[in-house]
């Protein structure tokens, strides 16, 4: 689909994108629309995201998430998302169903903090967990993020090719339902 | 206390300012700052926020399915991952690479090489160096670089694009392919990739060197800004080629202290416990590594990344990257060598040389050979360590006669430069902040320090504090899905 095909709205478009616990590979795969990247700039204007210094959302028509919940801060970010965000998208698996970080969901959450701080072998004498305010209180459990706030639209794949998301924002500039169809629905 | 500005002795008095998330960076890291009355800066931390587990959760998996699933750690540089733990594979089933197995190897890691440096400097830090670190906010990105210079930004987009390109047509996807396994490779190029890429590279190598001539202007015309920036003087470590050349993909390990002698040089890295030991401090989920060769944290720590490759090598092999950094050394008496902008300068010399070594391998037939994989003595242990965009790399797997992960650990790039990236930061505390009203063009100079050192944030594993605290976590419905308290003792409980 092109874009001569959307006519240009009297305002642009604010959309807000964050990463919460993903791996930034569905930000990679959005910025894989390569130069269309200009184009889109046409119809939208960037709020919070990974490439501008905004850091917190405002009021906003699109927000896109990446990543799952797997800590205090990741509740309070994805909660100040859909409070400012007319439409909410989980964009990748790990926003949609958790994805890989929530492997860690069948472990004890303090047996991998110790694994991993205190008796991992190559560390400092006397290591401990860190431990300070500054840090995020972990969740036990990594959970996509239709469990904590109402999600309007799910685009799967890890990640959802830059195709793919390039087709799902083009219908929804346009104001059509986004039907991505054969080719660009896939799940790995 | 071994670090000025760790630790302020009363920081219960003091005033607290937070950069928080980071931006422009990959991952999740923030900031905070503790002010005394006049603002004088007491303590400056980069703090890691997020907890992974990964080296936990992979262990009973199937070793093949490592380096598809290690990937998921770092969509910037999935390919890292990905390559790491397939040399680490190698030696698990004591294969050694078939010809085009390497060099298709090779060909991905340098496409990503370019991919990874071009988003970085064009789409994250090239604002900053255009517009100034004070510039408005809503200027001050890659959009702003869009409307402001469009033919600079384009360049990018199609650098990055190039990149992708190679990495989708040898792992199968832009973003978390597959192409690499124990052993070889499950593909190589057709005749047909193979012309399109080749079509396009000598604009690639064109553009990479209008990159490098971008920084060295600025370099030259901000003298003694760019020199003094964040400014200060570390140990560093990567890998080289046995001859002592730049060699991303392979080599042994070599290390200077930061007078510029020689620590340890072609240190076989499947042995890399014996020099490298970590830390881990209260207020960090990122661990803190150190040469333990030199002593403890506080003594032992150093720098890796595009900066101590470029410099640490005895020679680039290939000719226009090789000219870059002759004249990279000898700019100012030496002066860019230790500079902490000097990364970026570093990186675009980098990249000009991923092009051309992508341009060699274009011109190899072995890339479009059949044989891919070996098999060889199946072994227990594998240690995978490559130059990864940001770093040194390692992965290193136990593997049990189930083929099951039985332990795991990584050190990735980020960690090492973690004790860097807050010396960093606070010496541009000192420089810039200290005593004054801050405002946001003034934070921001924090945040061009840190992205000096390209960090990915999101690979650092991390943890749990002891604060007493209850999380509640509830649907969207109203419903608690989940409950979660820790006590004072830093026991936690799930109700
Ligand atoms: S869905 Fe895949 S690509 Fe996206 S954040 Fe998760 S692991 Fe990364």
């Amino acid at each position: 689909m092109s874009t001569a095909a959307v006519a240009a709205p009297p305002r642009k478009l604010r959309v807000a994108t964050t990463s919460l616990a993903g791996c930034f590979g569905c930000h990679m795969s959005f910025l894989d629309i390569d130069e269309r990247l200009l184009d889109l700039l046409e119809f939208v204007e960037f709020d919070r995201s990974p490439i501008t210094d905004i850091k917190h959302c405002g009021p906003c028509d699109i927000g896109i998430i990446e990543g799952g919940v797997c800590n205090a801060e990741n509740v309070h970010v994805l909660r100040e998302f859909r409070a400012n965000c007319k439409i909410l998208i989980a964009m990748g698996a790990c926003s949609v169903n958790g994805g890989l970080p929530a492997q860690r969901n069948n472990l004890d959450l303090r047996d991998i903090l110790v694994a991993v701080y205190v008796t991992e072998t190559g560390l400092a004498r006397g290591t401990q967990i860190p431990n300070d305010p500054e840090l995020p209180l972990p969740l036990n459990q990594v959970h996509p993020i239709h469990e904590i706030v109402t999600v309007d639209y799910f685009l799967p794949g890890c990640p959802p090719s830059g195709d793919a998301i390039w087709k799902f924002l083009t219908d929804l500039l346009a104001g059509h339902t986004p039907h991505l169809g054969h080719g660009l629905i896939h799940y790995d | 206390m071994p670090f000025a500005l760790e630790t302020a002795p009363h920081p219960e008095t003091l005033k607290r300012v937070a950069i928080e998330p980071v931006s422009r960076v990959e991952g999740h890291g923030k900031v905070t700052l503790l002010l005394d009355d006049n603002n004088h800066v007491q303590q400056v931390r980069l703090h890691i926020t997020e907890f992974r587990g990964f080296e936990k959760f992979i262990e009973g998996r199937p070793y093949w399915e490592v380096p598809v699933m290690v990937q998921r750690l770092c969509g910037i540089c999935p390919v890292s991952h990905h390559l790491a733990a397939s040399k680490a594979m190698d030696m698990i089933v004591g294969a050694t690479l078939t010809p085009t197995a390497e060099k298709i190897r090779r060909l991905m890691h340098y496409g990503q090489m370019l991919q990874s440096h071009a988003l970085h400097f064009f789409h994250l830090s090239s604002p900053d160096l255009l517009f100034g670190f004070d510039s408005p906010v809503a200027q001050r990105n890659i959009v702003g670089v869009i409307a402001a210079h469009p033919e600079i930004a384009k360049k990018g987009v199609f650098l990055r694009k190039y990149g992708q390109e190679i990495i989708r047509m040898t792992a199968g996807k832009r973003v978390h392919g597959t192409g690499s396994l124990p052993g070889g490779v499950n593909k190589s190029l057709t005749a047909e990739e193979r012309a399109t890429l080749q079509k396009d590279i000598y604009q690639m190598i064109a553009w990479s060197r209008d990159a490098v001539q971008l920084i060295k202007g600025l370099f030259a015309q901000n003298l003694d800004y760019y020199n003094s920036f964040g400014r200060f003087s570390a140990h560093s470590m990567g890998l080289v080629r046995a001859d002592g050349a730049m060699d991303l993909y392979h080599g042994g390990l070599r290390a200077r202290r930061a007078d510029g002698s020689t620590l340890f040089d072609h240190f076989d890295y499947s042995r890399y416990w014996d020099v490298i030991a970590e830390d881990v401090k209260s207020w960090s989920y990122m661990k803190f590594p150190y040469l333990c060769p030199i002593g403890s944290s506080d003594t032992g720590w150093y720098r890796v990344g595009p900066l101590t490759r470029v410099t640490q090598c005895d020679f680039i092999p290939t000719p226009l990257a090789d000219k870059e950094r002759d004249e990279f050394m000898a700019f100012d008496n030496g002066s860019a060598t230790g500079a902490t902008l000097g990364y970026h300068w570093a990186r675009m010399i980098e990249m000009l040389h991923a092009a051309e070594v992508i341009k060699d391998l274009l011109h190899d037939d072995d890339i479009c050979g059949k044989d891919l994989m070996a098999t060889g003595q199946r072994q227990e242990r594998g240690v995978g360590v490559i130059e990864a965009p940001r770093g040194t790399l390692i992965h290193h797997y136990r593997v049990d006669e189930n083929d099951q992960i039985v332990r795991a650990n990584l050190i990735v790039s980020t960690t090492h430069n973690n004790q860097a990236m807050n010396e960093a930061i606070r010496v541009v505390a000192k420089q810039y902040l200290d005593g004054r009203e801050l405002t946001e063009g003034l934070l921001n100079h924090i945040e061009v320090a840190i992205r000096c050192f390209d960090p990915c944030l999101s690979c650092a594993t991390h943890a749990l504090g002891k604060m007493p605290l209850e999380i509640e976590l509830i649907d969207a419905d109203g419903m608690t899905l989940d409950l979660l308290t820790r006590d004072a003792h830093g026991h936690c409980q799930r109700l």
